[in-house]
């Protein structure tokens, strides 16, 4: 147990240094350019009306505390730092005055659901059919399916994106394409509005678990294939336990450890196809919220998107690094 | 040295075999870029092994000794084949020709194995006492609970502390890991026992602990083990019977204190000789030459470009097995014309 | 010499680096291409809008009035360009980083992979879109390239530096070692060829993957979309919601292409890599003895 302890606090010290190494470069990026994003905002602003230099002035003066850009290079450090903490990204331009926070809140949940729904089925369901697919490697229907998998695997998530779009949006329109639920549906909590969720997220869903699988497919086969040769699979062979045992117990369950580690590792690159694929398909989603903030030029919106972003992916990181002594008992031991 | 004397053994014998091999023969054939490739690793093998006994098999790295087991246990992969002869147990007559599903009945319940120590046989992420579960559980028609009480009496019937099954395989030590194992490949109590470089890469102490576990066991359950190793030392030890492998074939078999005080072949008598012994320090002669290659090995004995005693004959004809003494045979026409 | 034998050989027995070759080939044709093309890539509305494939457009024009072959050829070619700059340079830190956690092991690796851990976690893109809103429309391509080789390391790295853990334990290190080789020899000699395959590899690798997060930023608008680039294709393409208007060959054909560089590089990369290690050698002649 003290083991585990002094494992879990050292994994919670990466948490940290990745926050902390993700926040610094936001504020670099925004901070430290010679692009005053007070001066874009309001030239975004004023970019279609005639507004009066006192106006202006006044808004650069609000903007300027809004955006945490007051004071020196220091004070604004410590304010950066000090609304993280606090969780007040401050209003959103583009929806003023709905805090930030708000609207990050009001689209976390689709995100999540989104990406944790179908990260875990590709995860379990690539994983599946690739450690069946290194154990039975004469199997013609695995090869097959290993075929497809090698060549999906490469293609990004806009394309799977974009076809899914194409094939089910104009040519067999049986789904819905935009948006996370219909709109004239009750915005309460029953199955009318449930099954109009579910029907809304397959697309996006499909989007992402179509080339998901593909890589878990190919990394677990080639890691079940290596396992089958392990000493104790020989061993457990030769004392004539029971495939479906030898199958499940010995080979995959050895060969699912490095993919936990995998999954720790891709996360992010995940949450990039998230982003794109609530753009494609209009999912009210965080991606779709930051997208959004960079066209109307929404500075705190956007910073705080991406701050949220980092923060969020390294917690399940966590999650996943905590989760991962139970799979492998040998790692409290170094 | 503690060897059991030829009494002894008549003494013990019953006089029923538990193994019989007869003319095996398994070669690896390997097609490849459009050549065909053959490694004689077996090439024409008899020997019987009789009930509570332990059965030596001694010979260098690349005598075939290790594919000779694979074949005994049916543990055969391509490109491995069986050329010729078969393999009889008491339980399982022609067992190279038994269906699959047949094996996996008998494998543990009558046959079983214990491997080299440094392999890992355990499942390394789960604990000790699942592996003895996964092996035994079926063959022992039991309640889980027990089961648990066996498991508990056999660890302490061999001196191990049954705390060690809640543990998991990279907890222990090496040695504790082998005693394990040997636990393990006899806690249904087979009748035959494969012991593959049990030894092996372990230190002293601990290889004397696990042949002491070895011959204990053995002892009560009067089962048969084939022992292998290159190690001489270990079969003075504990086999009963020795057989000296050499490229392929066996070319001596006996008591062990018979082979060891009157070696015949001149490949067992340099490989005895070779022993250190307290008192002697005669300079120790390498043997010239190297091991043949299994893939292209000379014609008739294989032995004859590094032997001392070659004539003519032993290049063209292949020496059979004779008996020369109580049990003793050998392959070699020097000691037999 | 030897490099052609081991071309030979790859292209005889292993279909995927044929496929992967050949896909790859075609590309760079294409690519290559750009430099006969007749027409000037920022030139707008020189031919007639929306025709279909045919002669003499072969891949059809688009709804800004430019024959979409020839300006896919300087599209592929940017954007392979861009792939292959953000790889060599990202190739640096990643060789940097990786040989000299692995060679020293200790305090430095470990306070390294700290370091390089967190660049795997971070979400990259939207780290890459802030940098977009700041700067705008002075992110160019040199400046985009340049922070994503900066953030784009961290993966390789890792994959180097356990090839440097296992080399330097090597038996053959410490023989060289006590036969008196000096270091700069040891590593020239006897590590580069293990260490030359695997950067090899993950450049491929990282090609697609740069190449990648380029055309997701691009397709979202949040590039340079006057150059042009398949992403940036596809951008204008949505723009004039070519689906929508039955323009069908505007996306399709940057998709085509895209999707064979991706899977080209791919099965070069895996197919090297399963040539290079010895166990999976072994396996493909059916076992060892």
């Amino acid at each position: 147990m003290r083991a585990f302890i002094i494992y879990g606090l050292k994994r919670l010290g990466q948490f940290l240094l990745v926050v902390f190494i993700g926040v610094n470069i936001a504020y670099i990026i925004t901070h430290a350019t010679p692009i005053d994003p007070v001066e874009q905002s309001i030239a975004a602003v004023t970019a279609y009306g005639n507004t009066s230099p006192e106006a202006i002035d006044l808004m650069r003066e609000s903007l300027r505390e809004l955006y945490g850009l007051k004071g020196s290079p220091l004070e604004q450090y410590a304010t950066f730092w000090r609304r993280i903490v606090t969780g007040d990204f401050g209003p959103s331009l583009s929806s003023f005055p709905t805090p930030v926070m708000t609207l990050i809140a009001r689209a976390l949940p689709w995100t999540a659901g989104l990406l944790l729904t179908s990260t875990l089925l590709t995860w379990m369901l690539g994983n599946l059919l690739g450690g069946l697919a290194g154990y039975y490697r004469d199997n013609k229907t695995l090869k097959l399916i290993g075929v497809i998998a090698m060549g999906l695997h490469p293609v990004p998530y806009y394309i799977s994106g974009f076809v899914l779009l194409v094939v089910f949006g104009y040519i067999w329109p049986i789904l819905p394409i935009t948006g996370g639920s219909d709109i004239n549906i009750n915005q309460q909590f029953d199955l009318n509005h449930v099954v109009s969720i579910l029907k809304h997220s397959i697309l996006p869903a499909a989007s992402l678990m179509l080339i998901g699988i593909g890589s878990w497919f190919l990394g677990m086969r080639s890691l079940v294939s290596n396992v089958v040769t392990e000493d104790y699979v020989t061993y457990a062979q030769l004392g004539g336990v029971s495939h479906q045992r030898i199958l499940f117990s010995y080979v995959m369950r050895n060969a699912m450890v490095p993919q936990v580690t995998g999954l720790a590792m891709t996360l992010g690159t995940i949450f990039n196809g998230a982003i794109i694929t609530e753009q494609i398909f209009g999912y009210p989603g965080i991606g779709a919220l930051l997208v959004g903030a960079v066209y109307a030029g929404d500075y705190g919106l956007v910073l705080g998107v991406t701050t949220f972003s980092i923060i969020g992916v390294s917690a399940a990181v966590l999650l996943i690094d905590l989760i991962y002594p139970l799979l492998d008992p040998r790692v409290e031991a170094s | 040295m503690r060897s059991k004397d030829l009494n002894s053994i008549k003494s013990d014998h019953q006089s029923d075999t538990v193994l019989s091999v007869q003319g095996l023969k398994a070669y690896y054939r390997t097609t490849h870029f459009g050549v065909n490739r053959e490694v004689k690793a077996v090439d024409g093998v008899d020997f019987q092994v009789q009930r509570n006994e332990i059965y030596g098999l001694a010979g260098e790295s690349s005598s075939g000794k290790t594919t000779l087991i694979k074949t005994i246990a049916a543990a055969l992969k391509p490109p491995l084949e069986i050329i010729a002869g078969r393999v009889d147990f008491a339980f399982a007559p022609d067992i190279l020709k038994m269906q699959s599903s047949d094996l996996d009945d008998l494998r543990w319940r009558h046959l079983s194995y214990i491997v080299q120590g440094s392999m890992s046989v355990f499942n390394p992420v789960r604990r000790i006492r699942q592996s003895f579960v996964d092996f035994a559980f079926r063959h022992i028609n039991k309640s889980r609970p027990e089961f648990d009480k066996l498991l508990d009496a056999h660890l302490a019937r061999v001196k191990l502390d049954p705390g060690i099954l809640n543990a998991y395989p990279h907890e222990l030590s090496g040695g504790m890991r082998q005693r394990a194992t040997i636990a393990l490949a006899t806690i249904c109590r087979p009748d035959f026992i494969i012991a593959d470089e049990p030894t092996t890469a372990l230190d002293v102490i601990v290889q004397k602990n696990v042949l002491d576990m070895i011959k204990e066991i053995q002892k009560e359950m009067r089962s048969s083990v084939l022992l292998v190793t290159h190690d001489l030392g270990v079969h003075a030890h504990v086999a009963d019977r020795l057989g000296i492998m050499y490229a392929g074939r066996i070319v001596e078999e006996g008591p062990t204190q018979t082979l060891f005080r009157n070696p015949r072949h001149p490949y067992t008598t340099h490989l005895i000789s070779s022993l250190p012994r307290i008192g002697d320090d005669t300079m120790r002669k390498g043997l010239e030459g190297a091991p043949p290659s299994l893939a292209s090995p000379p014609n008739g004995c294989r032995f004859h470009p590094r032997c001392p005693l070659a004539m003519e004959r032993c290049r063209h004809e292949v020496p059979a097995m004779t008996t020369i003494g109580t049990e003793h045979r050998v392959a070699c026409f020097a000691i037999t014309t | 010499m030897a490099a052609l034998k081991v071309l030979r050989d790859l292209l005889k027995t292993n279909t995927e680096f044929s496929i992967g070759m050949a896909l790859t080939v075609i590309v760079l044709v294409i690519a290559a291409l750009s430099f006969c093309s007749p027409y000037p890539p920022m030139d707008m509305y020189v031919v007639p809008l929306d025709l279909p494939p045919g002669w003499p457009h072969l891949f059809g024009t688009t709804s800004r009035g430019q024959d979409l072959f020839w300006l896919l050829t300087y599209a592929i070619r940017n954007t392979l360009l861009f792939g292959l700059s953000v790889a060599l340079m990202s190739r640096v830190l990643a060789l940097v980083v990786g040989l000299f956690a692995g060679y020293k092991g200790g305090w430095i690796d470990r306070v390294l992979m700290s370091i390089n851990d967190t660049f795997i976690v971070i979400p990259l893109l939207p780290i890459l879109v802030l940098f977009y809103f700041v700067m705008r429309d002075n992110l160019t391509w040199g400046w985009l390239a340049l922070i994503m080789a900066m953030l784009g390391w961290a993966y390789d790295a890792r994959l180097i530096r356990s090839i440097a853990i296992s080399l330097r334990n090597r038996d053959f290190t410490r023989t060289s070692i006590f036969s008196g080789m000096t270091t700069r020899e040891i590593l020239q000699r006897e590590h580069f060829p293990y260490v030359l395959p695997i950067v090899f590899s993950t450049t491929l690798n990282n090609i697609n993957w740069s190449i990648g997060l380029e055309v997701t930023l691009a397709v979202l608008g949040f590039t340079d979309i006057n150059t042009p680039s398949i992403g940036g294709l596809i951008y204008w393409a949505n723009q004039h919601t070519a689906m929508v208007a039955g323009v069908w060959w505007w996306i399709a054909f940057p998709v085509l292409l895209l999707v064979m560089v991706f899977i080209g590089l791919y099965l070069l990369a895996v197919s090297m890599n399963e040539y290079i290690d010895p166990r999976s050698r072994l396996n493909r002649m059916g076992g060892a003895a």
